[in-house]
């Protein structure tokens, strides 16, 4: 059982035989339809908004807002983890899912502090998403400022 | 005195004997297939306390406290205490043991722990150093995935080849003069590492220690794995046991049939949603004292080889891209002591 390079590798061959894969294609459909079924409920939202004779930049912000809510609700409740683990990309992926990523850290480090455990570790899943979204997002506006 | 044999083994010659053992778990523990084997099943994951870090401390004061009186003894005739977890700086134990006012190593091999303490407690009761050990081992599954993965609460999917951390505690009181099972000899593991990197795949990345320190017992001692009623590894899962029963059959040994791993024995994979196993200290600690110990007392297994398994990593060594670090220690258990070995 010599750690050489070659046996390493035929291990790591090995390893993958005895890998089990995700369920690649189930996985996807329960994705398609709860994500479906979020987007479905935002649009819900936003029509109710609409009908109530909001405009289309307060809607978009009173929709969010009102998702956002409600994962984080859910998420403290311990049913978004479940919903996340039956839907996958199809619960991480909508606002949702960004929700649940700063409320779960924000409950979960509360012990160690409202200062150095919730308010240090909150943004511990979120926080790599916000800084490249804002970084790409002045990259882009460079960008345009230049073709435009 | 203690015999060093073959490159990793020690044979000893004083009967080592394992007085009393205590497990406490979880409740999906509980609600597993060993559940009625365990001394203490938990309602819910605190236990009363304010955290699970707290709670991991309290079972283990309790586990220690409930294996001694298992012994007949009191927590003043216990020479040594050797325990670990999983918890950064090893708080889990250090808390658990602060009351009892004993004399305390405190050991890190991540899974493997339970072979570590199993090991070190026996070595000193053989060099006369100690006549009665207190040793275990403790991991709780929502305070290990605070430190090494994700909140609890983040809706993500585990991959397949996943295990899950067993929450509790096993722990055994060894004694110089004492009834059967015996602590015969031990083979302490060298760190085995063949580039795992995935840390969702540890059964991967221990199987090649567990296949190694199986093949080095084997040959240390100069006996074939029939030898053992039963070989049992520590939390190796699905995956790491068919890995390992691989890699020993290109050495040319055959262990697929007096084979089991604790990962797998405390879990009900299709109900309990556990994916490949279970994993933790806690993991082979458990099963080992509730469920192996309780049928080596009945007589329905005389002889095994008892192989925690470990792996070595950080949550920054793996950020770091570095590869996953296994280590396993056997440690042959037996009823009956043959003179040959």
């Amino acid at each position: 059982m010599e750690n050489s390079a070659k046996n390493k590798e035929l291990y790591q061959d090995m390893v993958k035989k005895a890998s089990p894969d995700s369920h690649i294609f189930k996985d996807c459909v329960k994705a398609f339809i709860v994500g479906g079924i979020i987007c479905c409920v935002g649009q819900f939202i936003t029509n109710y908004l609409k009908e109530l004779g909001l405009t289309q930049n307060d809607t978009g912000i009173y929709t969010s807002s009102v998702l956002i809510f409600i994962s984080s609700l859910m998420t403290g409740l311990g049913l978004y983890g479940k919903l996340g683990k039956f839907a996958g990309a199809g619960s991480i992926v909508p606002i949702t899912g960004f929700s649940n990523s700063v409320t779960s850290p924000a409950i979960e480090f509360k012990k160690e502090g409202f200062v150095t455990g919730l308010g240090a570790k909150i943004f511990i899943v979120a926080g790599p998403v916000i800084l490249y979204g804002v970084l790409t997002s002045v990259i882009v506006g460079i960008i345009y400022y230049f073709i435009k | 005195m203690a015999k060093h044999i073959g490159q990793q083994s020690i044979k000893f010659e004083k009967k080592i004997s394992i007085a009393a053992t205590a497990s406490t778990v979880g409740t999906k523990e509980g609600e597993g297939p060993l559940g009625k084997y365990f001394d203490v099943i938990l309602k819910d994951a605190v236990d009363g306390e304010a955290s699970w870090e707290k709670a991991e401390s309290k079972i283990v004061k309790d586990t220690l406290t409930l294996a001694v009186k298992k012994a007949g003894l009191t927590m003043d005739d216990i020479d040594y205490i050797f325990s670990g977890d999983l918890l950064n700086q090893g708080t889990g134990s250090a808390y658990g043991i602060r009351d009892l006012n004993r004399p305390f190593f405190g050991l890190y091999g991540a899974c493997s722990t339970f072979g570590e303490s199993i090991s070190l407690g026996s070595v000193t009761i053989e060099s006369g150093g100690a006549s009665k050990v207190l040793v275990g081992a403790s991991s709780h599954f929502c305070a290990a995935e605070k430190q090494f993965r994700f909140p609890l609460g983040l809706g993500t999917q585990r991959p397949l080849t996943s295990t899950w951390t067993v929450t509790g505690d096993g722990a055994a009181v060894l004694s110089k003069n004492g009834a059967p099972p015996y602590i015969t000899g031990i083979t302490t593991g060298k760190i085995v590492d063949f580039g795992i990197t995935d840390a969702n795949n540890m059964g991967a990345a221990m199987a090649t220690a567990a296949a190694d320190i199986i093949l080095t017992n084997l040959k240390d001692f100069n006996i074939t794995p029939e030898y053992y009623d039963l070989i049992i590894t520590g939390d190796l899962g699905y995956v790491g046991k068919e890995l390992t029963i691989e890699l020993l059959k290109k050495e040319g040994i055959d262990i697929s049939n007096n084979y089991t791993d604790c990962g797998i024995e405390i879990y009900d994979r299709e109900n309990q949603d556990t994916h490949s196993g279970g994993s933790g200290c806690a993991c082979s600690a458990v099963t080992f004292s509730a469920y192996f110990y309780n049928k080596m007392k009945k007589n329905e297994l005389d002889r095994i080889l008892f192989v925690p398994t470990g792996a070595l990593m950080s949550s920054t060594s793996v950020q770091q891209g570095e590869s996953i670090p296994g280590i396993a220690h056997a440690v042959i258990i037996e009823n009956h002591p043959k003179g040959e070995l």
